[in-house]
């Protein structure tokens, strides 16, 4: 059975309230465990009442972080192709309505900048579009994994979603992940965000990770984004998803995200109490780590320098670094500084920490973990005629 | 004192019966210091952290910090899923320039990192008429053991528990099995998380262990690692010294016959 089907089967709605009334006596009988082995348990340590914990969280969190992933932190560059997009999403920037300059990167550019992101040490590439049928065509993402690929020994893609078909040709060209935001897992929301366009279509998106691994990608990134619906109930109904592909995807990595809403064109701005706090935010990192020992959790340059600093020593095991979210955007970096020269205006969102992937190393150094930039090789995915040359 | 015996893999002596893996440490500075202070004389390497191209990666150093003329280098096949992904990164590594050996670790579930026995098997196969020395990661299935030793792997290592767990010896009684039939070195690898662990694994009669995690997240992994190496060299000392049986009841002692009047 796909997630779609079963997600409406789901008592998410009571969970969510259960994580926000969760008594003391059952957040302490979670953290006596030391693991979340339900979705019960971590809606507990998502809970109020299980703020005041955070402390003990954070450290059984560092805990099994530290024995499943030593002390290192992995290195990823987004790379956006195009801002073009025919949906309407009421807090994206890429919004199909908003004036903002539209572009689909030449695959010499994407080529061009990921040389560019090679030099500052990224050896694992994050491709990102917006969903276009026409400029972000199946062959044209094809197209730049293939060339890429000899420069990035690990691409992964997030863009629209699509089906077994054209991920297997991605997969076959080299991809070996995913990223796909839920966005929301509440149906209504889902609907009153995603005015037009196919992205309308709530069940497609729900089952793309399915279809991605079906068609043989073996990294799947996941997450709602924070700040369209309550927290919690996403953060239940993600986890809910991520055991299901637990076993439905066995053989694939689960890379869990937190990312919050940020400032972007059109102007979309987060209910109170929809999008987390920073503490809560270190919270609900402990509770999915506590839940998921295994599982990637990756910290982006949505978060300030101070959170980030801190995720290092929590639980966060991939970041990126002096990410540009628009397309073409790094063409304007100067290599030295690694900052644009211009500002960028057809920038999806604004990041919240600028520091280059040099500060960053530098940072995660400092706090005594390893930096690690290659984790993959491209013999994984490619038949060996092609390797050799 | 008398001297533990060496272990021999493959034709090739190693003074210690401790082997160590590359993973998790927080610098390479860490790991070579560790490597040192264990005293081992294997280190193993996840090739998907290495740069395996014809030039130097700086950002894909971890090589750098393994001293060659101190360490045999035993590539890792992690990371890959099946048969076919495991062989081709074992022919990049011999591209590179590392020795033939390698150490086939096929573990597609990525929640526990539990060997593929099916993918192993059919990846040492290819690896062995190859002519490499093939190492392989199993979960401790004395008959997978045996068909791996007929097709002529080098060592069977078993895991003691899963990956990063620290759990210990989980699977004593078919490691006891298997350390019974075995023509090969026996490697417990895996799961071992404490000294203790890794001495009980010597004295049940394993040829060596394979240790990372638990001496890459210590507070103070250098001391770890020589706490790891005492630790085994007094489990072999008391496997090869001999150790009583041990029985749940009381057993006829010679020194103090209670029925010689009968005879």
């Amino acid at each position: 059975m796909k997630f779609s089907e079963v997600l409406p089967t789901l008592p998410i709605g009571k969970l969510a309230a259960y994580a926000a009334d969760a008594s003391e006596r059952d957040v302490l009988k979670v953290i006596a465990k030391g693991r979340a082995e339900t979705l019960e348990d971590f809606a507990a340590l998502i809970s109020p009442a299980a703020a005041p914990h955070l402390e003990e969280m954070a450290h059984l969190s560092q805990a099994l972080t530290q024995r499943n992933f030593g002390r290192t932190i992995h290195m990823f560059a987004p790379l956006y192709l195009s801002n073009e997009c025919v949906n309407k999403c009421k807090y994206c920037g890429f919004s199909r309505d908003n004036e903002i300059p539209r572009v689909t990167i030449p695959v010499a550019q994407a080529v061009r900048e990921t040389e560019m992101l090679a030099r500052q040490g990224f050896r694992s590439l994050l491709l990102v579009a917006g969903e276009h049928p026409k400029w972000v065509s199946n062959g044209y993402v094809v197209e730049v994994i293939r060339q890429c690929l000899p420069i990035m020994p690990s691409i992964a893609i997030e863009l629209g979603p699509t089906t077994v078909a054209n991920y297997a040709k991605m997969a076959e060209a080299g991809c070996e992940g995913i990223v796909v935001y839920q966005e929301s897992y509440h149906p209504e929301t889902y609907a009153a965000m995603h005015t037009a366009g196919p992205k309308r279509n709530m069940a497609f998106r729900l089952d793309t990770l399915e279809r991605a691994y079906e068609a043989g990608m073996r990294r799947l990134g996941m997450s709602p984004l924070y700040g369209l619906y309550e927290w919690r109930h996403e953060a239940v109904a993600l986890v809910a998803h991520a055991m299901h592909l637990m076993k439905t995807c066995w053989r694939a990595e689960l890379s869990i995200g937190l990312p919050r809403m940020r400032p972007a064109t059109g102007g979309f701005a987060p209910k109170m109490g929809d999008v987390m706090s920073d503490r809560q935010t270190v919270q609900l990192l402990c509770a999915f780590r506590m839940t998921f020992p295994r599982a990637d959790i990756t910290a982006t340059t949505r978060e300030r320098p101070a959170v980030r600093d801190g995720l290092v020593l929590i639980g966060a095991t991939h970041m990126s670094a002096g990410a540009s979210t628009e397309p073409g955007g790094y063409s304007d970096y100067d290599e030295t500084t690694w900052r644009p020269r211009t500002p960028q205006p057809g920038e999806q969102f604004h990041i919240a920490d600028d520091r280059s992937p040099r500060e960053m190393a530098a940072m995660i150094r400092r706090q005594g973990y390893e930096v690690v930039w290659k984790d993959f090789d491209r013999s994984f995915v490619e038949r060996e005629e092609a390797a050799a040359s | 004192m008398t001297q533990n015996e060496p272990l021999i893999i493959a034709g090739r002596t190693f003074q210690s019966r401790l082997l160590v893996g590359t993973g998790k440490f927080s610098s390479g500075e860490a790991m070579r210091e560790a490597l040192r202070a264990s005293g081992t004389g294997l280190a193993t390497v996840a090739l998907k952290r290495a740069s395996l191209g014809p030039t130097k990666d700086a950002f894909a150093d971890i090589l750098d910090f393994i001293e060659p003329d101190r360490y045999l280098v035993l590539p890792n096949t992690s990371g890959a899923r099946d048969a076919d992904e495991a062989v081709r990164i074992a022919h990049l590594s011999e591209k590179a320039g590392l020795p033939k050996w390698v150490k086939l670790e096929i573990h597609p579930d990525v929640n526990y990192l539990l060997p593929d026995p099916i993918e192993t098997l059919k990846a040492a196969e290819i690896l062995v008429k190859e002519g490499w020395t093939v190492l392989p990661y199993i979960n401790a299935d004395p008959v997978l053991a045996m068909r791996l030793q007929d097709v002529g792997c080098a060592t069977v290592m078993p895991l003691g528990s899963p990956i990063g767990t620290n759990r210990g010896i989980e699977n004593e009684a078919q490691i006891r099995i298997i350390i019974a039939q075995a023509r090969v070195p026996v490697v417990v690898d895996a799961g071992i998380g404490a000294p203790s662990h890794a001495a009980k694994a010597m004295e049940m009669g394993a040829d060596a262990v394979l240790v990372n995690t638990a001496i890459a997240v210590a507070r103070d992994p250098v001391r770890m690692a020589s706490a790891f190496a005492a630790a085994v060299e007094c489990g072999r000392a008391a496997f090869e010294a001999g150790l009583p049986p041990v029985s749940a009841n009381a057993k006829a002692s010679a020194t103090s016959p209670l029925t010689a009047f009968l005879d």
